[in-house]
Parts: C-alpha cells; sequence; structure tokens
C-alpha cells in the first residue's frame, strides 16, 4: 500500500469516527455554517464538537504548516482528506475569510512575526477577518481606492470608507488597502494593512440587500491609528499582495455552488412538478435545463480538481482562478434559477414558516452577487483575454 | 489519480503530435476529399500507425498490442482531431478491438486482434438504423437459422463501413425494439451473401456506409458475447467510443480555437486589431474557458473508463454532451470571426466546423447524453 492509500484509510477512518452524523448532513441554513470569532456561539453540540476535533487534528486548514495551526499535509493528501470528506458529505467545520484569502497571502508575504500572531488564531477560528477592499469610487477599477494612510512616527493615522465589507458587523480584524502615497500612479501607492475593528474610530454600518439580509457593510474609518509594522509585505507593493489574494478569494467564490448544496435538482423538480410513469419529470424543458445544468456542474468540478493538480504539477496559469471565477459564478446563479423556476409559485414566498421565512428567493437574489464580488465576470473575462489569451490593447 | 496526464502520456501525446501534424495536416484531408479517393484516408499512413503502436494501444499484449488504456487511445483521438485526420483509427482500434477484447472468445482474439494490432484488418461497428443514435431501439433481424442466424435490415452511419474487413453488427435477436435483453453483436463478413454496402460520403469528407441484411448468414461463431444479452457489451464499447470522439473534439476544439485567437492577432480593422475589440476578447475568454473545462471533463471521462469501468457512464455522459456543444461553439465562433474568410471553402476553417457536426451525432449528441444523465439520475 502506497503511502498516500494508508493516508486514505487512516483517514476515512478517523473520519467516520470522529465526524458526527448531523454534520454529515447538507447545510440548510445560514446557522450550519460556523465562522469563529471572539463573540462567536455554536448554534448546536454536534458543530462544536466537529470544530474542535477538526482544530486538534490542524484540519481547519490541512495544508498549512503545523507551527500556525494547521496539518502540514501536502497536497495530495490535502485532497485525499477533501475527497474522502465529500464521500460522507462532511461540513466544512470552519468558514473563514482568514483562511480563505488572508492565510494564503500572510504565508506567502508575512513576516514571521504576523505569521506566529495571526495564522493560529485564524487556524483555530479564534479571529474573525473581514477585507476592506471595495470602496464606493473604486469597485471594479479597485486601484482608483482613496482611503489614505498618513504617517505619523511608528504609525499611520487611517482615514476612508470601505463598502461591501462582508460581515464587517462580526469581525474582529480587517485586511485592508490603503493609499500610502498619494502621489504616485494608482497601482504604485497602496498598502496592505491590518488592525483591529475595535480600533477607535472603526464604524460599520450594514446594507440592506435584495435579498432583504445584510451581509455587507459600508465601513468608515475615522481617524484610526495602526501601528506600521501591520503592513504586509512591502510599503507602496500592497498591489502585489492585493492581487494574490484575489486569486484565492476568486478560487473560493468558484467554488460557492458546491458548498452546501442540498438536495438534487431533479428531487427538488419532482417534489413540485411530478413525475411520469417512467420517472422523468413531467416537465420536460425543465427536465433538460437541469441535466444541461448538471452536466456543466459535473464538468466544473472536474475543471476544479484538474486546476489543483495542474498547480500541484507547477503546470498552472495565475491567472487560471479568474477563468474559474466567471464559470463558478455563473452557473451558481443558472442553479438558482432552475431552484426558483421548479418551485413555481411556492419558491415566491417571502415570510411565511412554510417556505423558511423566503429562503429560497432570498438565496437565489443572494447569488446574483456572485458574478459581482471579488471582481466582476466582465473583469475576469478581461483577465483571460489579456493574461492568458495574450490578446492586444489596454 | 491526478487529473493532468503523467509523463509516458504525455510521450505518447507528443509523438503522435508529431506524425499526425507532420504527415496529415488539414491539407491531407483536402487531398483526399478533392480527389474523391475511394478509400477516403491513406493506407501508408495507418501501416504507419500500426508500426508505431497505435493501432494496437487498446489491444491486450498477449494479442500483439500494448494493453493500455482508454486516457492513451484519448491522447492519439485528440492529435487526430487537431488535424481532422481521416483514420481507421476509432472504428478499428478504439471500438473493435475494445469490443473484441471485452467480448470475444479466445478464438476470436485470437483471429482478429493481432491483424488489429499490426494494421492489417479494419473493422466497423454497425449499430445506428435511425436518424438519431438509439442502441436501443436495434430493429435489425436476427432470426435462429441452423447452427447460426440470418440478419436482416439496415444500418447507418457506420463509420468505415465501406472499407471494413470484418463488421460488428448490433441485432435484435429477440425481445421488441426499446428493450435492453434480446440484443446480440454479430461479427459479419462484409463480402458474405445477401450485404450490400453503400459508401456515403458525408458533410465533413470522412468516411461512412449505409448497409443493407438481406438474409444474410452468420454462422454460430460469429456470435460475438452472449446471444440475446449483448447490450451491455454494446453499452460499454459505445461508452469507450463516446469518450474518444468527445477526446477527438477537445482537440478539434483547442486547433479551432488557437487558429481563431491569432487571426484576432493579426486581422486589422478600423486601424487597429480587431483582437482590441472588447466584444471579440469577452466571447474568446468565454470560449477558452468553455474547452478548459471541457478538456477536463473529458480527461475524468478517460481515466474513469480505465479505472471503474462499470461506473463511468456518468462521467462519459458530461463528456460526450460538453464535448458536442463544446466543439460547436467553438466551431461557430471560429467561422464567425473569422468574417468572410470563414465562408470560403480554400481557407480549413469549415472544415472543422463540418467535423464537429458529425462528431455530434456519433454516438449521441448533447441532448442525447443529458437525457442519459437525467435518466441515470432518477429523473
Amino acid at each position: 500500500m502506497s503511502d498516500l492509500e494508508k493516508f486514505r484509510s487512516e483517514t476515512r477512518a478517523w473520519l467516520q469516527a470522529n465526524c458526527p452524523p448531523e454534520m454529515r448532513r447538507p447545510m440548510t441554513s445560514d446557522g450550519d455554517t460556523f465562522w469563529g470569532g471572539r463573540n462567536t456561539s455554536f448554534s448546536s453540540e454536534p458543530q462544536r464538537v466537529w470544530f474542535e476535533r477538526m482544530r486538534d487534528k490542524g484540519w481547519t486548514v490541512p495544508d498549512w504548516p503545523r507551527e500556525y495551526g494547521g496539518g502540514g499535509l501536502d497536497a495530495g493528501e490535502a485532497k485525499v482528506l477533501r475527497e474522502e470528506m465529500a464521500a460522507i458529505g462532511a461540513r466544512s467545520p470552519l468558514s473563514s475569510f482568514g483562511i480563505w484569502m488572508l492565510g494564503p497571502a500572510l504565508l506567502k508575504y508575512g513576516t514571521d512575526a504576523q505569521k506566529k500572531e495571526h495564522l493560529p488564531k485564524i487556524a483555530a477560528g479564534l479571529i474573525r477577518w473581514c477585507q476592506g477592499y471595495s470602496e464606493p469610487n473604486a469597485g471594479s477599477d479597485l486601484a482608483s481606492l482613496q482611503t489614505r494612510a498618513e504617517s505619523d512616527g511608528d504609525d499611520y493615522i487611517i482615514n476612508g470608507q470601505k463598502i461591501w465589507t462582508s460581515y464587517a458587523n462580526y469581525a474582529d480584524w480587517i485586511f485592508c488597502l490603503v493609499r500610502t502615497d498619494a502621489a504616485a500612479k494608482k497601482h504604485d501607492g497602496i498598502s496592505f494593512i491590518l488592525f483591529d475593528m475595535a480600533s477607535k474610530g472603526v464604524s460599520t454600518r450594514p446594507i440592506l440587500l435584495i435579498s432583504g439580509y445584510s451581509p455587507f457593510c459600508e465601513t468608515f474609518f475615522d481617524n484610526v491609528r495602526v501601528p506600521k509594522s501591520h503592513v504586509v509585505g512591502t510599503v507602496n507593493r500592497g498591489w502585489d499582495v492585493a492581487k494574490y489574494l484575489l486569486q484565492h478569494e476568486r478560487a473560493m467564490i468558484s467554488g460557492m455552488g458546491e458548498r452546501g448544496v442540498g438536495r438534487p435538482l431533479g428531487q427538488v423538480a419532482a417534489d413540485s412538478v411530478g413525475s411520469d410513469g417512467q420517472g422523468r419529470l413531467e416537465d420536460p424543458m425543465l427536465r433538460g435545463q437541469i441535466a444541461t445544468f448538471e452536466i456543466d456542474e459535473a464538468a466544473l468540478s472536474a475543471a476544479a480538481e484538474r486546476a489543483v493538480d495542474l498547480a500541484k504539477a507547477g503546470q498552472a496559469h495565475p491567472a487560471f482562478s479568474s477563468a474559474m471565477k466567471y464559470y463558478g459564478t455563473e452557473l451558481n446563479k443558472r442553479r438558482h434559477e432552475i431552484v426558483m423556476s421548479a418551485g413555481g409559485i411556492d419558491a415566491l414566498e417571502w415570510e411565511s414558516e412554510r417556505s423558511k421565512g423566503g429562503a429560497r428567493p432570498r438565496a437565489w437574489l443572494r447569488t446574483k452577487a456572485n458574478s459581482i464580488e471579488g471582481g466582476t465576470s466582465e473583469v475576469m473575462l478581461g483577465i483571460v483575454a489579456k493574461r492568458i489569451l495574450d490578446l492586444p490593447g489596454a | 489519480m491526478a487529473l493532468v496526464l503523467n509523463q509516458e502520456q504525455s510521450m505518447l501525446r507528443d509523438s503522435a503530435r508529431g506524425l499526425i501534424s507532420d504527415k496529415a495536416p488539414v491539407s491531407h484531408l483536402r487531398q483526399l476529399r478533392d480527389a474523391r479517393d475511394a478509400s477516403g484516408f491513406s493506407r501508408d499512413l495507418w501501416k504507419t500507425f500500426a508500426e508505431m503502436g497505435f493501432s494496437g494501444l487498446l489491444v491486450p499484449e498477449a494479442f500483439g498490442g500494448s494493453g493500455l488504456g482508454c486516457v492513451e487511445a484519448g491522447i492519439v483521438m485528440e492529435e487526430i482531431g487537431r488535424t481532422l485526420m481521416p483514420s481507421p483509427y476509432l472504428a478499428t482500434a478504439v471500438l473493435a478491438a475494445s469490443a473484441l477484447s471485452r467480448g470475444g472468445s479466445d478464438a476470436q482474439k485470437s483471429q482478429y486482434l493481432p491483424k488489429i494490432a499490426d494494421g492489417s484488418l479494419l473493422a466497423a461497428l454497425a449499430v445506428d438504423e435511425g436518424a438519431k443514435h438509439r442502441p436501443l431501439m436495434t430493429k435489425l433481424q436476427a432470426v435462429r437459422s441452423g447452427n447460426g442466424f440470418r440478419l436482416s435490415g439496415d444500418k447507418a452511419f457506420v463509420v468505415d463501413g465501406h472499407a471494413a474487413d470484418l463488421l460488428i453488427v448490433a441485432a435484435r435477436s429477440a425481445g421488441a425494439a426499446g428493450e435492453r435483453d434480446g440484443l446480440t453483436l454479430f461479427l459479419v463478413d462484409p463480402s458474405a451473401k445477401g450485404i450490400a454496402i453503400e459508401r456515403t460520403a458525408m458533410v465533413d469528407a470522412h468516411n461512412a456506409a449505409r448497409i443493407v441484411f438481406d438474409d444474410a448468414e452468420v454462422n454460430a461463431d460469429g456470435v460475438l458475447g452472449e446471444v440475446d444479452q449483448g447490450f451491455g457489451l454494446l453499452e460499454g464499447v459505445l461508452n469507450i467510443g463516446r469518450a474518444a470522439v468527445a477526446a477527438e473534439m477537445v482537440g478539434l476544439s483547442e486547433e479551432v480555437f488557437g487558429r481563431t485567437v491569432g487571426y484576432l492577432k493579426e486581422r486589422r480593422q478600423f486601424g487597429r486589431l480587431i483582437g482590441e475589440f472588447q466584444a471579440l476578447q469577452h466571447r474568446a475568454a468565454q470560449l477558452y474557458i468553455e474547452i478548459e473545462i471541457t478538456r477536463a471533463a473529458v480527461l475524468k471521462a478517460l481515466q474513469t473508463l480505465d479505472g471503474d469501468f462499470n461506473r463511468a457512464g456518468a462521467a462519459v455522459a458530461v463528456a460526450k454532451a460538453r464535448a458536442g456543444s463544446t466543439a460547436t461553439l467553438a466551431a461557430q465562433e471560429g467561422v464567425q470571426m473569422h468574417g468572410g474568410m470563414g465562408m470560403t471553402d480554400q481557407f480549413d476553417i469549415g472544415f472543422f466546423m463540418k467535423r464537429a457536426r458529425v462528431c455530434q451525432e456519433l454516438f449521441g449528441d448533447s441532448n442525447f447524453h443529458a437525457d442519459q444523465l437525467a435518466r441515470m439520475k432518477g429523473y
């Protein structure tokens, strides 16, 4: 038996023994996701048990080094773990922008002190992070951001406004892009800096979205004092860190459709439109849409697997995450259009108990942000055209 | 298993690409078409394929082949797709080799497989009867007669049927059209009495035939696999063929895409390269993404056939459906972005569109496979 096969059988046995049955069921509500942080609580006992067992194993961040609270797995082992978790439908024990976005950037650009300070707290779910990127006048043109950090001895004084800051009202710390050189060209005067959301001068205001939820905030900085040692990477070279992090963010968003998947679409549709004597959906056009969707979903899943394997083999194009982000988000929007169509008028209820408070239409509306957040579909296509296809022009 | 080619597979790809791009660029197909060549492919080149071991890739080592898998066969098909090379490879080295090695008796294997590997025997699989691929609907009658059977009925879209030395025929020996039970596969000598073969020149200048069986005799030795229980064998062989054609379409899509992006970088209108226009950039980027995703799905299907054959149906349906729509899109975008030039016969791009259309229909189009997937998933 190869080492990897041995690892697989050990992992399978460990998951069998340690993943509570409740944590193997599809997530049905936002409360099923555990985000960690200073003010967090578990929504159930199995959620706590599962999180703590995975944390103790280092498997909230399986491929991070052990010294930072990770599992120290290589790419092959991490893939095996993902496969074995998927095989039993195990939920992710911890959801975190620290894991998906900041961690990889810190591992690449952080100082030893920064890694030691922040990574173990991310791995253990002690600190919840938010992302300060977009501003009212810096959306797709992110590098035109205006939030400024002015030097004052060993500190910066930060003033400005961020927008679309996901869960800023729940976050403990923020990783933030600020302008440290107002005279430089727009990409050259940006720094990547970390600070505590409890700092004096930080305030947040949730934004009510079309879904009726407020996952995003406006975040304001009024003379916030931050030590210069909190800059990640080189001062004024924050755009490099920002772009590297965006690749991870895009990979995360492209995988959104795969997470928390509930019942198969065919069954969802059968419940509302019914089936004929041969078990086929009574609505043949809907049936075709679902099958075509599932074909594209399976193909995307193969492409995601291949992207990891290519990266492992050193053959990945760094801009490929933009391709995956584009496709994954457009596909997820399609999924929810199908769910709405399959549900018909039942999927239109917004408040009733029966509709779980309008879970379906709210989730449908939420997905419309997928192809905007983390870089719009149009920006992704532009990146693919220029960086991968090498097409000419601006 | 990693969804990338290993070192041996990359070497196979390089050697196939070297040979095919050198000996059979698109101009090779054009010459055969313009000359109305009697076989429609180059027999010399088929000999070279055998010498390089390609024709025996799927033939077990005991019968003179190299006993490799579907991934390797897919690699050769992808290179064939890049230049649209007309070749007996699919019908003989993929379909017939698979059917014989999976379903043949020892005697049948010994008789045919070494000749497939050494390039001296061409074979064809006769399944389709109507306008669309519906293997379960097979009606061609096999009636017991003495020691064997008599076949009556029509087959169409038999790839390489005009040149084959051996036909593998799906026939109904019991039951009614639509039933799984009652199908039998037969090994038939195409020169036997009662068989009329009409070569059908197709839109893509590749080869196929219509075959009429009129009380054609087959003796019991000609049964491949079990009488009345041939559908499982046929379905397995078809799945290999579907994944192989999907691989051909990946090669085709990539080639037509590469040519199109190249054109965007050299054609000037309105005083600039047309590749500077965002309308075209975004379409090119979308097509690139479709192709990359399809490539992964096809490799997944080929690997699943090699690793878990009996559970590969869903992956194959996904691959063939995706490859069909991707190749269709690539060819359409290719012609459109080449403008008026894309409409000329002189320009190669139209050949890709024609071949994509034929590959769509081969062994089930995208709609067929979407329906298959829905059935497998129970809705």
